[in-house]
C-alpha cells in the first residue's frame, strides 16, 4: 500500500466509542443491573500474615437479608505442589488470592464473601463471620523477606536448599563481564530502590454475575480480557468454559492491573449458591489494599566504559517484590534494562521475592521501568565521567539492526537510533535553562507481544461493515481498527462499526496486554477484510459472468480489469450487498490465529525540571517523548499513549508509593495520600512519533502503549541532578525526601 | 431508619425520590435513579469523577447528601447534550482525542463546562488548576486541556 495514498490510516478519526463516553451512556461494569440483583461484599484479613484455623459463617448466613456466603471451601482445590499454568499466571496462586485457603498473606486478603439484599447488609454479615487465626510475624520490605530467619510465607518454596521467600530467579548473560570491566577506563556502580506503585486505574474492579440452576453463567465485568475472566472463573469454580459467557464491559483503565480476576469467581459462587444475580464493586480502599500494584524493588547496577565512550561491560541485579504469591516481573527488569544498547559483556540477574503485600499485577511494561531506572541513571553518571553528552553517549552505544541483545534476540529493523537523533535535533535539546532548572535524558525498551487473536468482518445488508474483535479496548484500538478496515475496503470510516465480542460471539482472543492489541487485531482484521474483498470480487464475477481474477477492488468498488476494463459499470459495496442473496448469500469472513512478528519498541525522553529547594518540590516544566511507533494508525491516540505513559512515570518518580505502617498495613489506601499526578502538576507533554515500520506487519504496526512509562523515572532523576547537583537513588523523589537530601 | 422524601430538579426534570439520611447524591443517582453516567471512583472527594452541579455550583456528588438536594437544581452529564446535540465541550473532547478509557470523562466535562460558564477565555494555567480536582490516569491531561481551550475558543467565536 502506498502510504501517500492513505485515506484513513494515519488520520485522527473520531473514536467509535466516543459519543457514548462523552454522554455518560457507555456501560462500565458497575453500571450494569439485573432484575433480582443482590450485592456481594468481601471479608478481608485484618492481619498481614496468619494461618486460618477455622472460619464459621453460621451467624452471617442467619442474618435477615443474606442469601449466600462463599469461602475457599466452595472453590476447586489446587494442591500447592502442582502448577496449573494459565498464561503468566498460576491458578494455584490465583485461587488462593481470590479467597484465602490455608493462610492469609497480606492485610486485606479476601477470606470470605457474602451476598445480601443490600450492600449494607452484606457488610454487616461479613462482620459476623468468625475467623480463628494463628498470627505469624510478617515481612513487608525486601530486606525483611530475604534476611536469615525471615518469616517464611510458603513452606514449599525453597532457595539454595532452604525454605525461602525467594520464589524464582532469571538470568541473562552475554560475553565475559570480568574481562569487560578490566577493559573499562570508567566503572560506576550504584544501588537503587523504588517503591511499590499502583496502576491507579480510576474504575474500581466490578462485576455482575448470574448463574442459572444448570450452571449457565453470564459475567459482565471490567477486565483486560473476557477470555481470561472465563478461564480463571472456570478453573476456580469448576464450571466448564462452555457454560460461561463473559461479556466485556467498557473498561475504565487497566494498565495491566485488570489482567487477573478478583471478584468474578467469588460472585459466581455467591450467585450459584443463592440463585440470584450478584453484583460486586470494590471500593477504592479495597483496590489499593488488595489488588495488585507493581513491585517495589532494590537493585545494583555496574557499568564500565572506555574513554572513547564505548561501553565494555554492564551488570545488573534486581530484587522485585512479588507480593503474597510468586510472580514478580523480573523478566521486564532484567530483560529490558540493557536492550537499547550494544554491549559486548553483560550479566543481569532478577530475584522474585514474596512478602506480606498484596500480590503484584502487571503494570505497563511490567518491571521494565525498574530496570531502566537503575541502568539509565548509571549511564548518566558514566557519560558525565567521560564528559560526553548523555544522548551522544547513548548514540555511540545504541543497538541497531543486527545487534545481539543481552536478553537474547538479534534485532531486526528498529528505530532506536532514530529516537536519539530526533531528540538531538529537537528544539527542546538546546532550549536554555534557568537557575534551579535541569535537563535529563533516558531511553527505554519494551518487548511488545503477539499471541492469539480473532476477528470477524461482516457486510451488512445495506452495504456497510461491522468488525468484531475479542480485545477490550483500553487505548483507542477500535478507532484504529476502523481506520484500517476503511482503508482496505476503500470506504468512508463512518461506514465501519467496530465492536468487541464476548466469549460466546468471537473466537478466543488473548488478553489486552503487552502492547499487543493493535498489532494482533490488525493482522486478523486485515486477513478477514482481504477475504471479504475476495468474496466481493467473486460476487461481481458472477454478476458479470467473467473470471474473478479479471476483477480488481478499488476505492470501495469492484471494477473489471485487464481485457475487461471498462466493459462493465463498477459495482459498489452497497450494490454487491443488495445482490448478496442471489449471488451466494451473506458476505463476511473471519480469521483467528496465533500472531507472530511483534517487534520491540524503543523510546528516548527529554525532561526539564525546576526544583523548589524550599519546599522540596521537583516540578516538570517541559517534557518531550520520542518513540519508534512503527506506524501510527491513529496518531492522536498514539500520542495519547505516550503522554499517558509519561505522566504515570512522572507519578512513579515523584510522588507515588505504597506506605506500610508498623502493623504491616497499608497506610495510604486512597487518592488523598496516594498522590497521582493532577492536571496542575504538569506541562503539555510533547511527542515525536518516529515511524520505522515493523516489516512483519501489513500496516507496519509496533506496540506503543508500554514503552512510554520506561524512561521517565530516570529522565527525571537525571534532570534533578542537572538542576541541583544532587543524585537520588531512591524513588519516589517526593518533597520530604528531596528536602532531606538537600539539607544533608 | 425512616426514609426521607426528596423533591428536586435533575437536568430540568422534576424528580422525587426516597433516600436514607446517609445516602449521597451519587448513591441515589446511580443506584435508585439509574443515572449511571456520573461515575463513582474514590467516594472521598479526591477524584472528581462524580462531578455534578448543584444550583450552578460544581460539587463532588459523593460528598453531598441526597437529602440536601431538596428544591435544588442538579445538572449531570446526562443533561449536557441538548435536543440530541453535543455540547461544544463534548464535541471538542471527541475531536481532540481527549478521552481514552472514558471513566473520568463525564466528571471532567461537567467540571470544564462549569469553568467555561464563568470564564470563556481561561489561560492554560487556569484550566489546569480548575481541573486539578479531576483525576485522569490515561491521557496525561494534555489533550484534555487542549480540548477545553478549543471549546473556549468556539464559545468566544459564537458569542
Amino acid at each position: 500500500m502506498n502510504e501517500m495514498d492513505n485515506k484513513w490510516i494515519g488520520k485522527n478519526t473520531i473514536r467509535p466509542d466516543g459519543a457514548d463516553k462523552v454522554t455518560g451512556r457507555a456501560e462500565y461494569a458497575a453500571d450494569t443491573i439485573m432484575p433480582g440483583m443482590i450485592w456481594g461484599k468481601v471479608l478481608r484479613s485484618p492481619h498481614p500474615h496468619a494461618t486460618i484455623k477455622s472460619i464459621n459463617t453460621k451467624k452471617a448466613e442467619e442474618l435477615d437479608g443474606v442469601f449466600s456466603v462463599a469461602t475457599s471451601a466452595d472453590c476447586v482445590d489446587f494442591p500447592v505442589d502442582t502448577p496449573v499454568i494459565l498464561g503468566i499466571q498460576d491458578i494455584r496462586w490465583m485461587a488462593r488470592n481470590v479467597l484465602a485457603k490455608e493462610k492469609v498473606l497480606f492485610h486485606g486478603h479476601p477470606i470470605a464473601a457474602v451476598a445480601a439484599r443490600t450492600e449494607e447488609i452484606a457488610e454487616k454479615a461479613c462482620e459476623l463471620i468468625e475467623v480463628e487465626y494463628n498470627i505469624h510475624p510478617w515481612a513487608i520490605e525486601i530486606d525483611d523477606a530475604i534476611k536469615p530467619n525471615a518469616p517464611i510465607l510458603h513452606d514449599f518454596i525453597n532457595f539454595d536448599g532452604k525454605p525461602s521467600n525467594i520464589a524464582g530467579t532469571l538470568e541473562h548473560k552475554k560475553g565475559n563481564i570480568e574481562e569487560g570491566f578490566k577493559e573499562a577506563d570508567v566503572v560506576i556502580e550504584r544501588e537503587f530502590e523504588t517503591a511499590a506503585v499502583h496502576q491507579g486505574y480510576l474504575e474500581t474492579h466490578a462485576c455482575l454475575v448470574s448463574v442459572s440452576p444448570d450452571d449457565r453463567t453470564t459475567i459482565w465485568s471490567s477486565s483486560q480480557g473476557q477470555f481470561m475472566v472465563r478461564a480463571m472463573t472456570s478453573f476456580i469454580t469448576g464450571i466448564p468454559q462452555s457454560s460461561i459467557r463473559a461479556i466485556p464491559a467498557e473498561i475504565g483503565g487497566g494498565f495491566g492491573g485488570k489482567t487477573i480476576v478478583y471478584l468474578e469467581p467469588v460472585a459466581t459462587i455467591l450467585s450459584k449458591k443463592s440463585g440470584r444475580p450478584v453484583k460486586m464493586v470494590m471500593t477504592r480502599e479495597e483496590v489499593m489494599r488488595a489488588s495488585g500494584p507493581t513491585s517495589g524493588s532494590k537493585s545494583k547496577v555496574k557499568i564500565g566504559a572506555k574513554n572513547n565512550g564505548k561501553i565494555t561491560a554492564a551488570q545488573g541485579t534486581f530484587y522485585l517484590q512479588a507480593g503474597a504469591f510468586p510472580g514478580a516481573p523480573i523478566r521486564g527488569a532484567a530483560g529490558c534494562c540493557l536492550a537499547p544498547y550494544d554491549i559486548p559483556n553483560a550479566h543481569t540477574f532478577g530475584y522474585d521475592v514474596v512478602s506480606n503485600r498484596s500480590k503484584v499485577a502487571a503494570y505497563r511494561a511490567p518491571g521494565a521501568p525498574i530496570g531502566a531506572y537503575a541502568v539509565e541513571c548509571v549511564l548518566d553518571e558514566v557519560a558525565e565521567a567521560l564528559k560526553m553528552c548523555p544522548l551522544e553517549f547513548r548514540l555511540k552505544n545504541a543497538a541497531k539492526e543486527g545487534t545481539k541483545a543481552v536478553h537474547g534476540p538479534t534485532y531486526p529493523v528498529m528505530g532506536y537510533v532514530e529516537t536519539l537523533e530526533a531528540c538531538l535535533s529537537h528544539p527542546h535539546y538546546k532550549a536554555p535553562l534557568k537557575k534551579l532548572q535541569g535537563r535529563g535524558y533516558a531511553s527505554g525498551f519494551w518487548f511488545n507481544a503477539g499471541g492469539e487473536s480473532s476477528a470477524q468482518v461482516n457486510i451488512t445488508e445495506d452495504g456497510n461493515v461491522v468488525v468484531t474483535t475479542g480485545h477490550p479496548d483500553i487505548g483507542g484500538s477500535r478507532a484504529s481498527i476502523a481506520n484500517i478496515t476503511a482503508e482496505l475496503l476503500g470506504i468512508d470510516v463512518n461506514r465501519v462499526s467496530v465492536l468487541i465480542g464476548d466469549t460466546a460471539t468471537i473466537g478466543f482472543s488473548n488478553l489486552t496486554g503487552g502492547s499487543r492489541v493493535l498489532f494482533a487485531s490488525a493482522l486478523v482484521v486485515t486477513e478477514s477484510t482481504n477475504q471479504v474483498i475476495d468474496i466481493l470480487k467473486d460476487r461481481a464475477s458472477k454478476i458479470w459472468n467473467i473470471d474473478k481474477e479479471a476483477i480488481e477492488w478499488e476505492n470501495g468498488e469492484a471494477r473489471p480489469a485487464g481485457d475487461n476494463a471498462g466493459k462493465f459499470k463498477p459495482l459498489s459495496l452497497v450494490e454487491l450487498a443488495e445482490q448478496a442473496t442471489p449471488t451466494g448469500g451473506p458476505i463476511g469472513a473471519g480469521h483467528q490465529v496465533n500472531t507472530v512478528g511483534a517487534e520491540g519498541g524503543f523510546a528516548t525522553h527529554i525532561c526539564d525540571v525546576e526544583v523548589d529547594i524550599e519546599l522540596g518540590i521537583a516540578r516538570i516544566i517541559r517534557y518531550t517523548a520520542a518513540q519508534d511507533v512503527g506506524k501510527a494508525i491513529h496518531p492522536a491516540y498514539v500520542e495519547g499513549q505516550l503522554q499517558g505513559g509519561v505522566v504515570q512515570g512522572i507519578g512513579w518518580a515523584l510522588n507515588e508509593e505504597y506506605i506500610y505502617n508498623k502493623e504491616g498495613k497499608l497506610d495510604n489506601p486512597g487518592f488523598l495520600d496516594y498522590r497521582i499526578p493532577v492536571c496542575s502538576d504538569l506541562p503539555m507533554i510533547d511527542t515525536i512519533l518516529v515511524e520505522v515500520p515493523n516489516p512483519q506487519h501489513p500496516q507496519g504496526v509496533r506496540g506503543v502503549g508500554e514503552v512510554p512509562i520506561v524512561p521517565p523515572l530516570s529522565a527525571i532523576a537525571n534532570a534533578i541532578y542537572n538542576a541541583i547537583g544532587t543524585r537520588f537513588y531512591s524513588l519516589p523523589m517526593s518533597p520530604p525526601k528531596v528536602l532531606e537530601k538537600i539539607s544533608d | 431508619m425512616a426514609k426521607i422524601q426528596v423533591k428536586t430538579k435533575i437536568n430540568g426534570e422534576e424528580t422525587e425520590f426516597l433516600c436514607q439520611p446517609y445516602d449521597t447524591v451519587l448513591d441515589v443517582l446511580r443506584r435508585d435513579l439509574n443515572m449511571t453516567g456520573t461515575k463513582e471512583v474514590c467516594s472521598t472527594g479526591d477524584c472528581g469523577a462524580c462531578s455534578i452541579t448543584m444550583d450552578g455550583r460544581l460539587v463532588c456528588s459523593c460528598l453531598v447528601l441526597a437529602a440536601e438536594t431538596e428544591d435544588k437544581k442538579i445538572e449531570t452529564i446526562e443533561g449536557m447534550a441538548k435536543n440530541g446535540k453535543f455540547n461544544v465541550l463534548q464535541k471538542t473532547f471527541l475531536e481532540h482525542a481527549a478521552l481514552q478509557c472514558g471513566i473520568c470523562t463525564p466528571g471532567m466535562l461537567v467540571a470544564a463546562k462549569s469553568l467555561l460558564e464563568k470564564n470563556t477565555n481561561p489561560t492554560e494555567t487556569e484550566i489546569r488548576y480548575w481541573l486539578a480536582g479531576n483525576l485522569c490516569r490515561c491521557t496525561g491531561y494534555d489533550k484534555i486541556v487542549k480540548a477545553v481551550q478549543a471549546a473556549a475558543e468556539e464559545i468566544r467565536e459564537n458569542a
